[in-house]
């Protein structure tokens, strides 16, 4: 992605929970750039100050130190009304949804709407328009209670859609999903993003979503800063202890290797080839193969994303050829070994 | 019985009707308002204020902790000011109204408690002001909530009502009192009884099923 115009600025930024007898740095001095249309994710396990951080992004957190400035203004300078007029060019979205339960699916994608004194008629139309980016134009009349996750979700992006928004800020928002409604959204945000140019923060604990769709992610740990980056770097090279702990167990979950071996690689597919093809084609050219202890990859448009472990030949010889192989095709094999899956 | 009786308690009926409707009214215009104020002016709420909560709190607390027999005695100078007699329907809506207040109060503040915070977040986000947060998001889905309990406070006020009637308040409170209790026209007692029996029980069914007609979760 090419050097694009800096949307969000984050300095020093700390947050400070304190209250008689105790007191939590749920974040740390954080410093990092979100850039105008991309997709950053901001990856750390539970507690580690994500949801702090990007309530901090609109403002339903104050900073305790430091400044974040949205599009060259610094969100704790702006009067309570300026905020409000700011907020409305960031929408979120939330882990649960959090729609009107008592208003159809119309009028909950409408209430952005309202609140800056849109028309009736507009309103509908607009709201209908969203709705229909989303896929759900045939629940307009339908209550948030007659639907499944999934499609509450997609009101709540088309309801944030309707404020013609600058950035969409994603709390956990597939957390509450199962994998396959999980990936329909995540493809969903991913065509919004490229179709209208919206800048999306993504808050997650899930490594893959990470992998699906940001271009760089930050990785937070007990709130300070792990890890920032492009994602195939930060997900091809983890260097913090964090960004291991978070990349490599979600392969390790159900662990295939054992510690002592050393023939075991992780491979990163980050979109420029096809997963499948790269393993036929090793058999094919050099003859050999590998055993293929976990993957975690998926395709998309025939182009994969995600992981694999495998276990190359023990034969030294034989392990130098599919090693070159997949240096050759632009694969740089990660070894795996106990003191990396730590 | 005679015909007599009968349009009498037609009578008590229409006042009794005519007071307790008149009376909730009044305290919801007030009532609804002031719960709104304890619950945004509460601890952690979108317009916290300690002070302001502290004391209006306190002054519903009064007024729901003083039975109400004694508040309707207690209110009859001040009836009087407002209504130049103490005596009639018109009268006993002054205490009806007070007493009912803090309770309509109370009530909304606690349907508007259900509400989960999220709500308000999610309002905030999108830029709402504090009015905004009220109008569009917190009242609107506390409406079925918000809708039994005023089943609920309208059959209170209409008990009330009953009391009130014995205070020099007509309705049908005043018809058990005055035939039933003085002229041991135990006919006229019971049904009076069995005529608010009725009404209650129409009141808060009718209550219950609007509460459950307009719920959609
Ligand atoms: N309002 C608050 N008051 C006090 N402490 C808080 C508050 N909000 C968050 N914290 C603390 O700040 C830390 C970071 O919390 P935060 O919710 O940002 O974590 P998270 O990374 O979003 O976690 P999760 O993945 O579980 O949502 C935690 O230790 C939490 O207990
Ligand atoms: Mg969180």
């Amino acid at each position: 992605m090419a050097e694009q115009k800096i949307i969000y600025q984050l300095n020093h930024v700390s947050k400070i929970f304190r209250d008689k007898n105790s007191e939590v740095i749920a974040v740390d001095d954080i410093s990092l750039e979100i850039h105008e249309g991309e997709i950053f994710g901001i990856i750390g396990m539970s507690g580690a100050g994500k949801s702090t951080l990007v309530r901090m992004l609109n403002r339903l957190e104050e900073v305790t130190s430091g400044e974040v400035i949205f599009d060259g203004k610094k969100l704790g300078e702006l009067s309570p009304k300026e905020t409000r007029a700011t907020r409305k060019q960031i929408a979120m979205i939330f882990q649960s949804f959090n729609l009107l339960s008592q208003k159809t699916v119309l009028a909950n994608v409408e209430i952005p709407l309202k609140l800056i004194g849109v028309s009736k008629e507009e309103r509908k139309e607009i709201a209908r328009e969203k709705l229909k980016i989303v896929g759900l134009e045939d629940k307009v009349n339908a209550y948030p209670a007659q639907l499944s996750g999934g499609q509450k979700q997609r009101v709540a992006i088309a309801r944030a859609l309707a404020m013609n928004p600058r950035v969409l800020l994603c709390d956990e928002a597939t957390s509450a999903l199962d994998p396959k409604i999980t990936e329909e959204i995540l493809s969903l945000l991913q065509d919004i993003n490229e179709r209208l140019n919206l800048t999306i923060v993504i808050i997650t604990h899930e490594m893959n979503v990470v992998e699906k769709i940001c271009n760089r992610v930050a990785i937070v740990d007990n709130g300070k800063l792990a890890e920032l980056g492009e994602v195939k770097d930060v997900f091809a090279k983890p260097q913090s202890d964090a960004a291991k702990h978070l990349i490599l167990p979600t392969i390790a979950g159900d662990n295939p290797f054992d510690e002592t071996n050393k023939n075991c690689y992780r491979i990163v597919f980050n979109g420029r080839a096809a997963t499948e093809p790269v393993i036929a084609n090793l058999v094919k050219r050099t003859g050999e193969s590998v055993n293929i202890l976990s993957a975690n990859t998926r395709s998309i448009g025939g182009i994969g994303y995600g992981q694999m472990i495998v276990e190359f030949p023990e034969d030294p010889t034989a392990h130098k050829v599919v090693l070159d192989y997949f240096t050759s095709i632009g694969i740089q094999p990660v070894a795996i070994d106990k003191e990396v899956v730590i | 019985m005679n015909s007599t009786l009968w349009s009498l308690i037609g009578k008590g009926v229409i006042e009794t009707l005519e007071m307790t409707l008149i009376s909730t009214i009044l305290a919801y215009i007030i009532g609804v308002p002031y719960g709104v104020l304890l619950k945004v002016t509460g601890k952690g709420e979108i317009m916290e204020q300690k002070v302001v909560n502290k004391i209006f709190a306190f002054i519903a607390n009064v007024f729901r902790s003083i039975p109400f027999l004694i508040l309707l005695v207690f209110l009859i100078p001040f009836t009087r000011a407002i209504v130049g007699t103490s005596i009639g329907t018109e009268a006993s809506i002054v205490p009806l109204t007070v007493g009912t207040i803090p309770i309509v109060a109370r009530m909304v503040e606690q349907s508007l408690n259900e509400i989960p915070y999220r709500i308000t977040e999610a309002a905030k986000s999108m830029g709402a002001n504090s009015w905004q947060i009220v109008k569009e998001f917190i009242i609107p889905e506390a409406m079925p909530s918000l809708c039994s309990g005023t089943a609920i406070n309208t059959a209170t006020v209409l008990g009330y009502s009953a009391m009130a009637g014995c205070i020099g308040g007509g309705g049908l409170g005043a018809l058990a009192l005055n035939y039933g209790y003085y002229r041991y026209q135990n006919d006229v007692l019971f049904l009076t009884v069995l005529v608010l029996v009725v009404v209650v029980q129409v009141i808060q069914e009718s209550g219950v099923l609007i509460s459950k007609r307009i719920r959609h979760s």
